[in-house]
């Protein structure tokens, strides 16, 4: 039922590999926490790979929003990759896709982050 | 506590997590049995996690005082899911736009919004103290745009 999460680094962005429920008191906690300890440890090009999250709530959702601003103000980037029907819909309909930057395709949403 | 009668189940349950997640599986064991398709299932076995989170987290604010109660009823023409806590009460038209451009980044206040988006038809009663939400689906309806 909870959310999985691993890490990895390809040429200077974290991906975060999330799997399962983003969901009050399940996946939106560790979510938080995995965010801010990347920032803590000054990572700041995140990539949060959507591709086996089945659920998502609104908890979940404003968690997907407060780790975007929260990175943006630090002077990072969050962007989304792969993201299934299910939550594509959803961020459709809370008008948050435009806000997000989604892309379907590792490699070029890896390359698509500002090289310092 | 359950208590059922023809095809309506009510639950009386405590403000926890465990709740929620009762509440949810419940909307979705009721909506696969009313033989709704996958999309459906999904649309309203969320509104009423997003209800359930409502009274568990706004409205009883995890009190262990207080209940939150779930009724699930298959009348035959509608799916009628009856979420009530025992809160300070919400009236839902002071609730902020989340689509408004000065709300999109706000961490919260969307899940009334998703439950009016999958549901065909929401209400919310007063119930000094508390508040009963009831959220229904047509069967047979053509698919919400979602």
């Amino acid at each position: 039922m909870s959310m999985k999460i691993s890490t990895r680094q390809v040429d200077g962005v974290t991906i975060l590999d999330l799997g399962g429920r983003i969901t009050l008191g399940e996946g939106s906690v560790q979510l938080r926490d995995s965010v801010r300890d990347l920032l803590a440890k000054g990572q700041k090009k995140i990539l949060l790979n959507l591709g086996d999250v089945n659920y998502i709530d609104s908890s979940g959702i404003g968690e997907l929003v407060s780790a975007y601003t929260t990175v943006r103000n630090q002077g990072g980037e969050l962007k989304l990759l792969n993201l299934t029907r299910k939550v594509h819909d959803l961020l459709q309909i809370t008008k948050l896709y435009t806000v997000f930057d989604v892309k379907d395709d590792e490699a070029s949403a890896i390359a698509s982050y500002a090289h310092a | 506590m359950t208590g059922q009668q023809a095809s309506r189940i009510t639950y009386t349950l405590d403000s926890s997590l465990d709740s929620v997640n009762k509440v949810e599986q419940t909307a979705e064991q009721m909506a696969r049995k009313a033989g709704v398709d996958e999309d459906d299932i999904f649309r309203i076995s969320m509104a009423v996690r997003e209800a359930a989170v409502n009274a568990v987290l706004h409205g009883n604010a995890y009190d262990p005082d207080k209940r939150m109660t779930a009724s699930f009823e298959n009348t035959g023409a509608d799916l009628v899911i009856r979420i009530t806590d025992e809160g300070k009460g919400l009236d839902p038209a002071t609730l902020p736009d989340p689509l408004a451009p000065e709300n999109l980044l706000r961490g919260s206040g969307r899940g009334i919004f998703l439950i009016r988006s999958f549901m065909d038809e929401v209400h919310f009663r007063q119930l000094h103290p508390g508040t009963e939400l009831t959220l229904i689906k047509h069967l047979g309806a053509a698919p919400t745009g979602a």
